[in-house]
């Protein structure tokens, strides 16, 4: 059955005055349980607006999301409806996605409280499986760099024990020789507890090591989707070539123009 | 109430971490110097019974002595030891002011916090309350109030309750604002928690510090008023050793300068005490003094 399904959905900001902008237009797609997808496109695309759609973070303006068959509506100042609770997002600043006031290890134990397999982790084995210090359970979150407070929200993430993960660009404020570890640490993790993961990033050589499939997005729509290979060995799409086109090549002269 | 202490304080910004360097930059003269007179008049009020030299509503002695060494504040209209009265003084004064500043607080922060979260009718409705009082000049407002519920220190306290509260509301209400999108509330909303686990987990003990701040400064406003309410006879009642009806009395004795100049000193150390001490606070708290002050201890 399917886990995840966008029925040409649409999202759009009222903007002030009048009119509005479609941040996300007439969006379809499926994804399968333990399903990895990368969802790229350039800043502005509609990307994150998917995530926090999905999320129940925006309302849709017309079109439907559905989880496991349920509806996902807007989360208003309600409680969460627990069965949603299986969608769970890393955010994009790993210094804005936890709480500085509280410790590392209870902003995990959140996460654990709701998920429905209670024994299913601790919080030392998830701080061992983000490749943290079990001890550190009991520090704050400004005693961590970028990279280990991502992992952080890796494991909160995790423990509630998601069926669906949502990436929102969890790379992207992150040095580069530590975007690629994270990234295959999400899929790893992903795949590991049986979720599926929809990772958004403009990073298309990362996600080509991560993803299954791959959805390219342009102003609001998915221009093309397919298996990462597949995109990459023949795009389709004039938007997709243009964006493979972009990806820098090293090309092994190592010397600066000039 | 003091609109620059409101400003003052919405500049303040919580800081991350915050915690281990405020200790350190509550080291200024002038933090310093507050902190030790309100720890004076702390350790007075507490001991004010076994310090005072005689009863501080006894009137067994002869009018309007000037001070000597048998009164050091001399004696009032009627015979009562003025040194006496203003020990006694700090301890309806200061606990008074304090408790009313602890209540405003409380009360206006969480119907700030309610006002900035839900939005919408609830906001409206709570801040047009506070817009309401905040038309009125507060120490007008406090008179009216504490004069139609008649002359008693109570009434005087819930009076400027009434008044006090709008501050601390909007404050916190903008404080709230900000933070509530941010992405480790979102992060708690999509791990199952309500409005109020939201706001009492991890939104208030992030932005409480500047409403701390502000409730600080106000505790030398809050005892300058409830002064000006008994000054004016709406607070305390006669024989109560109130600082603010000892200054309305030294004004009906005017060649008698000690009645109303010690009481008046009390106020004025008090106040201006607890006003170096949230000066002081303020400035630990808020991230761009951080450099002065590093700078100051280079």
């Amino acid at each position: 059955m399917t886990l995840l399904k966008l029925d040409d959905l649409e999202v759009s900001y009222k903007l002030p005055g009048r009119g509005s902008l479609k941040a996300v237009d007439s969006v379809s797609f499926d994804l399968e349980p333990r399903q990895v997808l990368g969802l790229v496109g350039e800043s502005g695309c509609g990307k994150s607006t998917l995530a926090r759609a999905v999320c129940g973070l925006e309302p849709a303006s017309s079109g439907s999301i559905s989880f496991n068959g349920r509806p996902v509506g807007k989360l208003g100042l309600r409680k969460r409806d627990p069965a949603l609770m299986r969608i769970q997002m890393v955010f994009q600043n790993p210094f804005a996605s936890l709480n500085p006031r509280r410790t590392i290890g209870s902003q995990i134990e959140d996460g654990l409280r709701v998920n429905p397999d209670r024994d299913a982790w601790s919080v030392p084995d998830l701080l061992e499986h983000v490749e943290l210090d079990p001890a550190s359970r009991s520090r704050f979150p400004h005693q961590f760099s970028g990279g280990q407070r991502q992992r952080v929200a890796i494991a909160r993430a995790i423990a509630a024990g998601p069926e669906l993960l949502i990436g929102d660009e969890p790379i992207a404020s992150l040095d580069a020789s530590l975007q690629a570890r994270i990234a295959i640490l999400m899929r790893n993790l992903a795949v590991e507890t049986g979720a599926a993961l929809l990772f958004i990033s403009h990073d298309l050589s990362v996600v080509r090591v991560i993803a299954d499939d791959v959805a390219v997005m342009s102003a609001g729509r998915i221009v093309e989707r397919g298996p990462v290979d597949r995109v990459w060995s023949a795009p389709e799409h004039p938007y997709t070539q243009r964006l493979l086109a972009a990806i820098p090549v090293v090309d092994g002269l190592g010397v600066l123009p000039g | 109430m003091t609109e620059r202490g409101m400003t003052d304080v919405l500049a303040v910004q919580t800081r991350r971490k915050g915690r281990l360097r405020i200790s350190k930059q509550l080291r200024t003269p002038l933090a310093i110097t507050g902190g030790a007179i309100v720890v004076f008049w702390l350790v007075i009020a507490l001991l004010a019974p076994s310090i005072s030299p005689y009863d501080p509503l006894a009137q067994d002695f002869e009018r309007l002595q000037a001070p000597g060494a048998e009164h050091w504040f001399g004696t009032d209209q009627v015979g009562r030891d003025v040194l006496s009265r203003v020990v006694s003084g700090a301890q309806v004064s200061i606990p008074l002011a304090l408790m009313l500043v602890v209540f405003a607080m409380l009360i206006g922060s969480v119907l700030g916090a309610i006002a900035g979260y839900f939005g919408k009718a609830i906001d409206e409705m709570i801040m047009r309350i506070a817009d309401l009082v905040f038309a009125f000049p507060t120490i007008i407002l406090a008179m009216v109030i504490a004069a139609a519920l008649g002359p008693s220190l109570t009434n005087a306290v819930i009076a400027m309750l009434i008044v006090s509260w709008p501050a601390y509301a909007r404050v916190t209400r903008s404080l709230v604002l900000g933070a509530r999108n941010a992405e480790y509330v979102i992060a708690g909303r999509l791990l199952g928690n309500g409005p109020f686990t939201s706001l009492g987990k991890d939104i208030l003990p992030n932005v409480i510090s500047p409403v701390v701040v502000l409730a600080t400064l106000d505790v030398g406003t809050a005892i300058l008023l409830l002064s000006g309410l008994s000054f004016l006879g709406l607070g305390a009642v006669p024989p109560t050793p109130d600082w603010g009806s000892m200054v309305a009395d030294g004004v009906q004795q005017f060649s008698s300068w000690w009645i109303a100049a010690f009481p008046g000193l009390a106020i004025l150390t008090v106040v201006l005490a607890f006003n170096f001490l949230g000066d002081a606070l303020r400035d630990a708290l808020d991230p761009r003094s951080q450099e002065a002050v590093q700078g100051r201890a280079l």
